[in-house]
């Protein structure tokens, strides 16, 4: 039985913040595969093409027939504990911090012996456990034991806590509250538990609908902020960036033109604004105090969502312009994870296909509602995701992008999609 | 008279240094928070002000700090030159690199609409109100700014001063009549307004659209836009000097304007 | 039980000059010194000029960027036979086995063996986490910062299976800590209690304090020679009389409950034409207690699962039934690194050879020394074994 996670004390401000201690981070190149799949919330192994044997530690020839056929292959981690233990002791800052620390050996039913993080509700061996992946705070993947039912809080679990960004009890910023995506992911996040959910907003003499009953929410403010705007960004980190647990980078800046539909630079120029310095400037502002709190408390900081586009892998011509600043702004997304993960914060991106939403009208079906979209989003904070495709154009983009992209970019100029 | 021109500037320069001529600034300061013209989301944009530090006399720049920054030709307190519309696309001299000089310095005729304008912020000034003006302060000298006084730039909140709703914006300005009065039956100089446009916020629907800018442009006349401290005008005799920079083929740039006025005893 | 020998024994093998560098908790030297220290004692102890050692056996985990090819220069040794053996707990055994080939058929005269390793406050941290491709994906994430998990599942599972209790475990401690007393090497110098056991903090539960090996900065060594030679230098020396092993056994157990001892064990006696209840003295390699007990059963002892059992019926110390681990072992004398694995080895010809002063078994004639290491992510992955005889 998980205790829930409770609304942490204030703060005692005289007191030092307590910096992050990233867990082990080190792996080999074949063990990535691992995280690669974790980041997106799948536990997979590999298994031996030629003689089925499953493979653990990965490995590059199996090691019951050599063979060096070893494709991933999703697994349901069902198996048995073998044999637990609670770490007292380690010469591991991590887990020095976080002791008394449970861990345990599994074996899969599938055929391997695994050393895994044990679930608070795991009983002791012998007994029936369910193995999964996650992303620890190293951003690097770590086995999870599991019980095979488990209670209703058990997402508070401390060591499981370690490895998601859920938005219970945390304070969030929505940097742009006024477009219907914003205004879902406020709801979301305030529905999902956060303390406070602040809500930016930029040109006020612009009213969009729903801000003012986004506002009515007892967890949301308001808070002006542009970020084409060097200075109100600053100034917005200066006031409550110190304060921030979760950044969800929603401003978004969205035009359906290729080259030659629109002359001049102007338009382009501003969905780069919006899209790619938006989120450069963001960074450099929010980024500091985000890294600086990682450890402080229960409720750290812990995580950067950036709404980027599935049409940032590959170009959708007819929004071909707004289809290169998603670009750019992924490839600034994957630094921004860089720099982040030496701090042990989780930057999501998040790759929806067309929103249902005004800029996307003469799409047609299907179309990913807001609301679904900031479901999404909650949901990978809660699970620990990394990278996020939501929906069933993203899926379709996805699985295209990865068998030929070549393929996947012909077909979308010739209008396919 | 017979002072010669050296005199006259002697005595002004004289005038400026004793404070019996003051220098009264009516222009709003550039920042990010300044609104920008908002057109439909279809159109291109005027870019806002925005400025980003260099460097601050820090690692970047360690004994100095200085900025780069950007903004259509359109933001903030700004001069609009008749290439700026159609009506006026094939004038003369129409831009701000063309303009002879001699026009930035003229006098300026305050007409004073502010009680109006508290009661209804789409007013339009009417030949009436120019009628009421004269009638008190004198005819109207041609080659001379007419700025309607609204005491819009009163309005420091963005939201106010803009005044949207979801009918457009609402902001007052020129009538049609008004404006054809000023050119044809005047000869004025150009325009001058508190609000984000010469043109009221809903001049779309005037006949022509935007009534100030069609026939001010289209006669070769200038326009000037988010004037502030046209309070402290006298109604009229005093001296605006409003040089836009000189950009190439512009069709209009921030400036900073300014009224030579003479010390109230 | 009938064996039928399928490879060349170990005939014309001795062993001879026992060296032991003194143990440190901390040292500021490189493994290096330690190194050179073993290769002057074996040189000052033989009466050979270093120039005839013309064989070299080196096992470090501190040595990187060096190898044994390295070491040749630094201590300026010109071998025409050289072997790096970075198996740890199992190095003494295998370093043994590639000398005695080496000393059989004439690639090398006399073989030093030599084993050595610092430690500073942050070696132990240092080695673990780029221990093996697997240690380094599949355990030292999961953060004990060291083997003390992996081997509190071993011994958690073993304690499950087979009915042990820590108190067994404990019996293994209390009895290398008596023996240890006896041993001017050793760096832990006060008795140790069941109950002292018992109590002792948890490190990852069932592992408490003393079931954990110390780190230390040390060395050992030995030469290998024929006993002709080791006779003209009138050295006292021990026989090799069998030896075994073994990598990765028993790979499809889920858990580790036995080691690759038990594959070859048939073998190692038939070599030595002994059984076990001819073996006078057992240096186990004790890394974790539950290590020990496997031996037992593995080397022919007791069968598995009776470990516990064998344990409670024995006397461990130098003077009792069965002495085990009689210089204290490592859980008394101290882990100096790679040198684990050759402290068994020493231990045993100092005692067939009568060095072992205090400690001394009365009547020893035969030792067995077992090897282990080389941690990967759930077990070790090298065991092997050795019966070394009296000379005469």
């Amino acid at each position: 039985m998980t205790m829930p996670l409770m609304k942490p004390p204030r703060k005692n401000p005289v007191l030092r913040t307590r910096q992050m201690n990233l867990p082990p981070g080190a792996r080999g190149r074949v063990a990535l595969g691992l995280m690669a799949a974790a980041a997106e919330g799948r536990f997979a192994l590999q298994v031996c093409a030629d003689c089925g044997a499953l493979q653990y530690p990965p490995r590059e020839a199996c090691h019951r027939c050599l063979s060096p056929r070893l494709p991933w292959q999703a697994q349901t981690g069902e198996g048995e504990l073998l044999a637990a233990t609670t770490l007292a002791h380690s010469n591991d800052l991590f887990f020095r911090e976080r002791l008394p620390w449970r861990l345990g050996m599994v074996r899969l039913d599938a055929g391997a012996s695994v050393m895994v993080h044990l679930h608070g509700e795991v009983g002791e061996a012998p007994c029936r456990v369910r193995v999964g992946a996650r992303l620890d705070r190293a951003g690097q993947a770590v086995l999870i034991g599991y019980p095979e039912k488990g209670t209703a809080h058990m997402a508070d679990d401390t060591m499981l806590r370690e490895m998601t960004s859920d938005p219970k009890h945390r304070k969030v910023l929505v940097t742009d509250g006024k477009s219907p995506v914003g205004q879902a992911v406020a709801r979301a996040m305030a529905q999902a538990g956060a303390d406070i959910v602040w809500v930016g907003h930029a040109e006020p003499w612009k009213q969009l609908p729903g801000l003012a009953e986004l506002a009515a929410l007892p967890q949301v403010t308001l808070v002006p902020l542009d970020v084409t705007d060097e200075r109100s960004v600053n100034e917005r980190a200066g006031e409550i960036g110190g304060k921030v647990d979760i950044v969800v980078n929603t401003a978004e800046l969205h035009r359906g033109f290729g080259i030659a539909a629109r002359r001049g630079t102007d338009v382009a120029k501003s969905e780069m604004e919006v899209n790619y310095f938006g989120l450069l400037r963001l960074a450099q502002a929010f980024g500091p105090a985000l890294k600086g709190r990682a450890a402080d408390g229960a409720t750290h900081a812990t995580a950067w969502v950036n709404l980027l586009s599935v049409y940032a892998l590959a170009n959708f011509p007819s929004h071909g312009t707004f289809s290169a600043s998603k670009a750019a702004a992924l490839s600034l997304a994957q630094c921004l994870r860089a720099e982040m993960r030496g701090a042990g914060i989780r930057v999501v991106n998040v790759f929806p296909g067309p929103i249902d939403d005004e800029w996307n009208q003469n799409l047609p079906p299907p179309k990913l509602a807001p609301a679904a979209l900031a479901s999404a989003i909650v949901k990978a904070l809660r699970d620990g995701v990394e990278d996020v495709y939501p929906g069933d154009v993203a899926q379709e983009w996805l699985a295209r992008w990865r068998d030929n992209p070549k393929v996947l970019e012909r077909e979308l100029a010739a209008g396919g999609m | 008279m017979n002072t010669t021109p050296q005199d006259i500037l002697a005595g002004l320069a004289l005038a400026l240094a004793g404070g019996r001529v003051r220098i009264v600034d009516l222009t709003q300061t550039l920042s990010s928070e300044f609104p920008a013209i908002a057109l439909p989301p279809e159109m291109g944009q005027c870019q806002p002000f925005r400025i980003e530090q260099i460097s601050a006399y820090d690692e970047r720049g360690p004994g100095w700090y200085w900025n780069n920054f950007s903004c259509g030709e359109h933001t903030g307190t700004h001069f609009d030159a008749p290439i700026h519309w159609i009506s006026g696309r094939d004038l003369p001299n129409n831009s701000v690199d063309t303009i002879p000089v001699q026009h930035f310095v003229a006098p300026a005729c305050v007409i004073d609409c502010s009680p109006q304008v508290k009661d209804d912020p789409d007013y339009l000034l009417t030949p009436a109100d120019i009628e009421d003006y004269e009638a008190k302060h004198g005819r109207i000298p041609a080659g001379a700014w007419v700025l309607m006084r609204t005491d819009w730039s009163k309005r420091h909140d963005p939201e106010a001063y803009q005044n949207f709703d979801e009918t457009g914006q609402h902001t007052p300005g020129p009538s049609t009549e008004a404006v054809r009065f000023l050119v044809e039956q005047r000869d004025v100089l150009g325009f001058g307004s508190e609000a984000i446009g010469t043109d009221a916020g809903q001049g779309y629907h005037l006949r022509p659209p935007y009534p100030c800018h069609y026939y001010m442009h289209g006669a070769g006349r200038y326009g000037l836009q988010c004037l502030s401290n046209l309070d402290l005008l006298p109604p009229a005799g005093a001296m605006l000097i409003c040089p836009p920079l000189k950009i190439e083929k512009g069709s209009g740039s921030p400036l900073r304007v300014l009224a030579l006025v003479g010390a109230t005893a | 039980m009938a064996h039928v020998l399928k490879r060349k024994g170990y005939e014309g093998v001795a062993l001879a000059v026992p060296v032991t560098v003194p143990y440190e908790r901390y040292s500021i030297r490189g493994a290096h010194w330690f190194l050179g220290q073993a290769v002057r004692a074996l040189v000052q102890a033989s009466g050979l000029a270093k120039e005839q050692i013309d064989g070299l056996t080196v096992s470090s985990f501190s040595l990187a960027p060096d190898t044994a090819v390295g070491v040749t220069q630094h201590l300026g040794l010109s071998p025409r036979w050289l072997d790096h053996i970075p198996t740890g707990g199992a190095s003494g055994v295998m370093a043994l086995r590639r000398a005695a080939r080496a000393v059989q058929c004439g690639d090398a005269e006399v073989v030093a063996c030599v084993a050595a390793d610092t430690n500073h406050v942050d070696s132990f941290r240092q080695t673990l986490g780029s221990f093996s491709d697997f240690a380094r994906d599949a355990s030292y994430p999961y953060g004990s910062g060291g083997p003390n998990s992996m081997f509190a599942f071993i011994t958690a599972n073993y304690i499950r299976t087979y009915g042990a209790r820590r108190e067994d475990f404990g019996r293994i401690a209390v009895a290398q800590r008596s023996n240890a007393l006896k041993n001017p090497n050793a760096l832990f110098k006060k008795p140790l209690t069941l109950d002292e056991y018992m109590a002792a903090r948890p490190i990852s539960e069932p592992i408490h304090l003393f079931d954990c090996v110390m780190p230390c900065a040390g060395a050992e060594a030995f030469l290998v020679m024929s006993p002709a030679r080791a006779r003209d230098l009138g050295l006292p020396h021990v026989l090799l009389r069998g030896a075994i092993e073994r990598h990765n056994a028993f790979a499809d157990d889920p858990v580790m409950v036995r080691g690759g001892w038990a594959m070859d064990r048939g073998d190692l006696y038939a070599q030595a034409g002994l059984q076990p209840q001819d073996i006078d003295l057992l240096q186990t390699y004790d890394d974790y207690p539950v290590i020990a007990m496997m031996q037992f059963e593995d080397l022919g002892f007791c069968a598995k699962g009776e470990g516990p059992d064998f344990v409670r019926a024995h006397d461990l110390t130098v003077g009792g039934d069965f002495p085990q681990n009689t210089s204290g072992g490592q859980l008394s004398c101290g882990q100096a690194g790679a040198a684990g694995g050759f402290i068994g080895m020493t231990e045993t010809i100092r005692q067939l050879t009568g060095q072992a002063g205090e400690r001394s078994v009365a009547g020893a004639r035969h030792g067995l020394v077992g090897g282990f290491g080389m941690v990967t992510y759930d077990r070790c992955l090298c065991t092997g074994a050795v019966i070394l005889g009296k000379s005469e």
